[in-house]
């Protein structure tokens, strides 16, 4: 199945690219390693160019920015924007600013993070080792997940959480993060452990460990590395996740994602895109943060779970 | 399809699973089963049922609530107005556009800067981190900043004209014609990092030794990565380009953040038109058709693609 | 206000909620404009006033988001304890389903049907002869504003109607004006040209198209010409247009950058909000047309059900609180739109709510919107078309009437 095949590629992505490059050598400054600087520095440029806007445009007050300069730098720098963005801005009555949405997405971010790997994780250990009749169909039907448009499948998902009472509260937004993050996820740890040394698996059903002796005492320390990735990836997911935010988290639970968006449609007069950035960067903190530290752990998750969308 | 999940899979760890569902140890394969309880009510309860349920509504004309009464159902009248309705068509129109459009643009500039990455260049960390940075921003967020820097009053075009050149035009939101270039843009700065990671590891995967071979027989480097090593990336390149696909299929946050649609419907999107229709239009059939209409295409591909791979298999065990 | 509270307690005691506990109310709305939250503000401020109750504001921009969220919320069992609707069939489907608070006993006591006028507007509410939503206020769409500065600066009269307005356009052009000021949201295209379709139909073309669905009117002359008006009017607009907010769009003509924004009797208090006198800074055009027409359009909150009989007692007493006559003045005020009762103090209304008042009074120039005969699904359609039409210039004025007349003739 291409899925297994080309995730399970991109899974080890990292580590290539980490091997080095193997283009020609270049031995002096020609005009060409000229030209492959110029267009690498341009598309640097390019990629740069909205985190510079949001940046400068967050720290100007409204006068300058009705001069119509965005990329200028601010002649006069405030940080009033960006009060005002986290702490008072509107929707409505409420002017609290994105602070109980940060809360919020927090709350999610963790707890969902953490319920759906230990699943994945338990499902990757059960699918390749304890495999029981219909298991495979079971994989089968996850991976055909990762595939399905959201859309198809939210209306029944409404109801289902209305039958068992969870729609619009924390455990309901969380249930519906678990599900979709499980194909994908239990497809690393599937992949993971598949890819272990069978004699480990092997040697322990020997001594007479059983199913979760094995899981906690043997699996769970070597899957170290790639829960790594499923966290990376499970804590951008998630806290940039908007449309099941929307229907499903309920008013008490709105995450950040949602609550921008309600910042940024709200106007009451002029529209203040100075705080609009502010609460932009905000929201783009947290990813942004957990991919500067991950560093290439982050290129090992992305590659693994872009499929997740 | 299940079988082929497997087929990648080392053949110790089949015989260690299967061999031990052999051993006495029943309640361990019970164990199995309580510990994957979540994943069997997943893979049956969402990605089974609820696709058949979905299904099964779009054959009736309900509104808000699901209706199953026998007068409820009524055939195929919602495909058949589905199909004639004229921003449903625009929507499938704009789906293959920008699909297009995004695959092979992401697809070119990914390739290219991962070309260009593996020049052994000062700094390679660098660049991969600002390549790949969008990539960690919500999809709301690209568009709620990529709206305001084509904002045409205070954007890019306001700016460039600001500086004396009172002609220049680069506004594409504002127009119905352009929009969809609006959205392409924002789509390709959020996710061609994430193409050019893929083909760069793509890329460091050949062999070296193709690169001596070439270089023995004096082939420019260009014709080398083009020629020789693209067509040895496969695996590379359908990685990419089924995270793409997915991606466009279900493109909905991208919209919603940087165009709702507009202007007018010129940017409406499948994603949009069935979440509306089983919300404020209220007409829960016709929005459950369009998203079986979404499904469809979901299904050929990865059919088409299980039948290739299923004959590759077959041929295999042949030679 | 102290008398009305005691009404309130009286409404309350007369349903037989005894024990009353301090209850939150979450409220769905889309007021989320400068004069839209003045006005939402007046409610939540008497209605804490009260007593113990809270107003849980849930605010979401845009109508057709929120009335999305208020119909997810309800399908998947966590209604909210009160949610705005549009004066139209949007809602029809929860009363049927049972899901809605019954307000009758409320409404009979204080005698919603006899001071609630027109009695139109009330009659939204009811299914099978019980009340299940409250109507706050009267809009019409059918109105223009226009900057009067930027009509001065030109050099040419205000309009009296849509064919003098064009005519005017290219000499607003030469100075600087944009001449006709639209947001490109779906909602206010077609908004838009609802104003433009009646202003050549009548009440009576009107109500033959969308009442008894006479798809010969719908096919005919003025139909074209309105269509005429709405694409050439498309030539008027600024680039900035898509996708652009309508307050943000009536901020135009507030600052006198545009000269005329077609939108309902909300926009008013956009402009009260900027300080703006009626006559001097602005006029408000009715119609526009010289023999104009208002549509009951407007706002209603309902009630869904909860379990508690503490939120239900507090919801009974926003309902009352709603249509209570010092709030109803207060609040329409803020808001531009005109009250739901006669009765209403109305020394603060400004010239062109009085104009609308007058207009009112006569019924042959009040028409129904086509929100209360179409269903949503229908005017959604309708929506989609008019928005289609406006951005795409290549469908043709006969391309365009022949997908309205098949509208009307699918229309449920």
């Amino acid at each position: 199945m291409m899925t297994t095949e080309t995730l399970a590629s991109s899974a080890v992505t990292g580590s290539r690219i980490e091997a080095g490059p193997r283009g020609a050598k270049p031995k002096t400054l020609t005009i060409a390693r000229v030209g492959v600087y110029v267009f690498l520095i341009l598309a640097a440029l390019f990629f740069l160019m909205p985190l510079w806007v949001m940046v400068v445009t967050s720290l100007k007050a409204m006068p300058e920015i009705q001069l119509r300069n965005i990329f200028q730098w601010p002649q006069q720098i405030t940080f009033e924007p960006w009060l005002k963005a986290w702490d008072t801005a509107c929707t409505g009555r409420d002017c609290n600013g994105l602070k109980p949405g940060f809360l919020n997405s927090v709350k999610i971010t963790v707890v969902g993070t953490a319920i759906s790997i230990v699943i994945a994780a338990l499902n990757g250990y059960a699918l390749s080792f304890w495999k029981y009749k219909g298991a495979n169909v079971l994989f089968g039907l996850l991976v055909f997940g990762a595939f399905v448009p959201y859309q198809v499948v939210i209306y029944p998902l409404i109801i289902g959480m209305r039958e068992i009472g969870l729609f619009g509260t924390f455990p309901g937004i969380i249930i519906i993060h678990t599900i979709f993050g499980m194909p994908i996820l239990t497809l690393l740890f599937r992949n993971f452990f598949a890819a272990l040394p069978p004699e480990l698996f092997k040697a322990a059903r020997v001594d007479g460990a059983g199913f979760w002796q094995i899981f906690f005492q043997i699996m769970v320390p070597m899957a170290v590395p790639i829960t790594i990735v499923a966290v990376i990836l499970q804590v951008t997911g998630i806290w940039n996740d908007f449309l099941f935010g929307t229907v499903f988290a309920g008013r008490e639970n709105m995450p950040m994602t949602v609550q921008l968006n309600n910042i940024v449609n709200t106007t009451t007069g002029v529209r203040e895109y100075n705080v609009h950035m502010a609460a932009t960067i905000l929201t783009a903190a947290v990813p942004l943060a957990v991919y500067f530290i991950s560093g290439k752990w982050f290129v090992r998750g992305i590659a693994a779970g872009a499929v997740k969308g | 399809m299940a079988q082929l999940a497997t087929a990648k899979e080392g053949g110790a760890v089949i015989k260690a699973a299967s061999s031990s569902g052999r051993k006495p140890f029943r309640l361990s394969t019970l164990m199995s089963i309580v510990g994957t309880t979540p994943m069997i009510a997943t893979a049956v309860g969402v990605f089974v049922i609820c696709i058949i349920y979905s299904f099964v509504l779009s054959f009736t004309n309900s509104r808000i609530f699901p209706a199953f009464a026998a007068e409820n159902f009524v055939g195929t009248d919602q495909y058949a107005r589905l199909w004639s309705t004229g921003r449903w068509l625009i929507s499938v129109n704009n789906i293959w556009f920008f699909g297009l459009l995004s695959i092979v643009a992401n697809m070119t500039a990914g390739y290219l800067l991962a070309v260009f990455m593996d020049q052994r260049i000062k700094a390679e960390d660098w660049f991969r981190s600002i390549f790949l940075y969008p990539f960690a921003m919500s999809l709301v967020i690209t568009g709620l900043v990529w709206r305001w820097i084509l904002d045409p009053n205070y954007g890019i075009q306001a700016t460039v004209r600001g500086w004396g050149f009172t002609e220049f035009a680069f506004a594409p939101l504002v127009n119905s014609s352009t929009a969809i270039y609006g959205l392409v843009v924002a789509g390709i700065w959020n996710g061609v990092g994430v193409t050019m990671a893929i083909m760069l590891a793509g890329l460091r995967g050949v062999d070296s030794e193709i690169w001596k071979a070439a270089k023995i027989d004096g082939i420019p480097a260009w014709r080398t990565y083009l020629f020789i090593v693209l067509p040895m990336m496969r695996g590379a390149i359908l990685t990419a380009f089924i995270l793409q696909c997915v991606g466009v299929v279900r493109v909905y946050d991208l919209i919603v953040a940087m165009t709702q649609g507009g202007p007018g419907i010129s940017t409406q999107m499948p994603a949009v038109f069935v979440i509306q229709h089983i919300t404020d239009r209220s007409n829960v059939g016709l929005g459950m058709a369009a998203a079986t209409m979404m499904l469809l295409p979901v299904i050929v591909l990865l059919g088409v693609q299980a039948f290739a791979q299923w004959r590759a298999n077959q041929v295999k065990e042949k030679a | 206000m102290k008398k009305f509270a005691v009404v309130a307690a009286m409404a309350t005691a007369l349903l037989g909620s005894t024990a009353v506990n301090a209850a939150d109310v979450e409220v769905i709305h889309w007021w989320t404009s400068g004069g839209e939250q003045a006005a939402v503000s007046v409610f939540a401020r008497e209605f804490d006033a009260l007593g113990e109750d809270k107003w849980v504001d849930t605010a979401i921009a845009g109508g057709e988001n929120a009335r999305s969220a208020t119909l997810q919320r309800t399908l998947g069992g966590d209604p909210p304890g009160a949610a705005q609707f549009n004066i139209s069939r949007q809602f029809e489907e929860l009363a049927e389903a049972g899901l809605l608070l019954d307000l009758t006993p409320l409404a009979d006591s204080e005698g919603w049907r006899d001071f609630i006028r027109p009695a139109a507007i009330l009659e939204v509410c009811e299914f099978e002869g019980k009340i299940y939503c409250v109507p706050v206020n009267i809009h019409s769409w059918q109105w223009a504003w226009a900057s009067v500065p930027a009509f001065e600066k030109a050099g040419v009269p205000l309009p009296k109607n849509l064919d003098d307005f064009i005519a005017a356009a290219p000499k607003l052009q030469e100075a600087g004006i944009i001449p006709f000021a639209i947001g490109g949201e779906a909602w206010q295209i077609g908004g838009a040209m609802g104003v433009v379709m009646l202003s050549q139909l009548g009440k009576e073309g009107h109500e033959a198209i969308y009442k008894d669905r006479n798809l010969d009117v719908a096919g005919g002359p003025e139909v074209k010409h309105a269509i005429e008006i709405f694409k050439s009017l498309k030539g008027l607009t600024d680039e900035g247009s898509a996708n652009r907010t309508w307050n943000d769009t009536t901020n135009l003509v507030i600052q006198d950058q545009a000269a005329l924004q077609i939108m309902g009797d909300w926009a008013r208090g956009e402009f009260a909000v900027a300080g703006e006198q009626p006559g001097v800074d602005y006029a408000c055009i009715a119609g526009p047309a010289e023999q104009p027409y208002l549509d009951t359009g407007g706002d209603i909150f309902l009630f869904p059900k909860q379990d508690d009989a503490a939120v239900e007692a507090a919801q009974l007493k926003m309902a009352s609180m709603m249509v209570n006559p010092q709030v109803q003045a207060l609040f329409n005020n803020a808001k531009g739109s005109l009250p739901v009762r006669d009765d209403v103090d109305m020394s603060l209304a400004d010239d062109c709510m009085k104009a609308g008042l007058e207009i009112l009074k006569d019924p042959n120039h009040v028409i129904q919107g086509a929100g209360i005969y179409l269903t949503q699904d229908s005017i959604g359609q309708m929506d989609d078309l008019w928005a289609e039409a406006w951005s795409n210039p290549d469908l043709t004025v006969e391309e365009i009437q022949q997908r309205f007349v098949d509208i009307i003739a699918s229309a449920e």
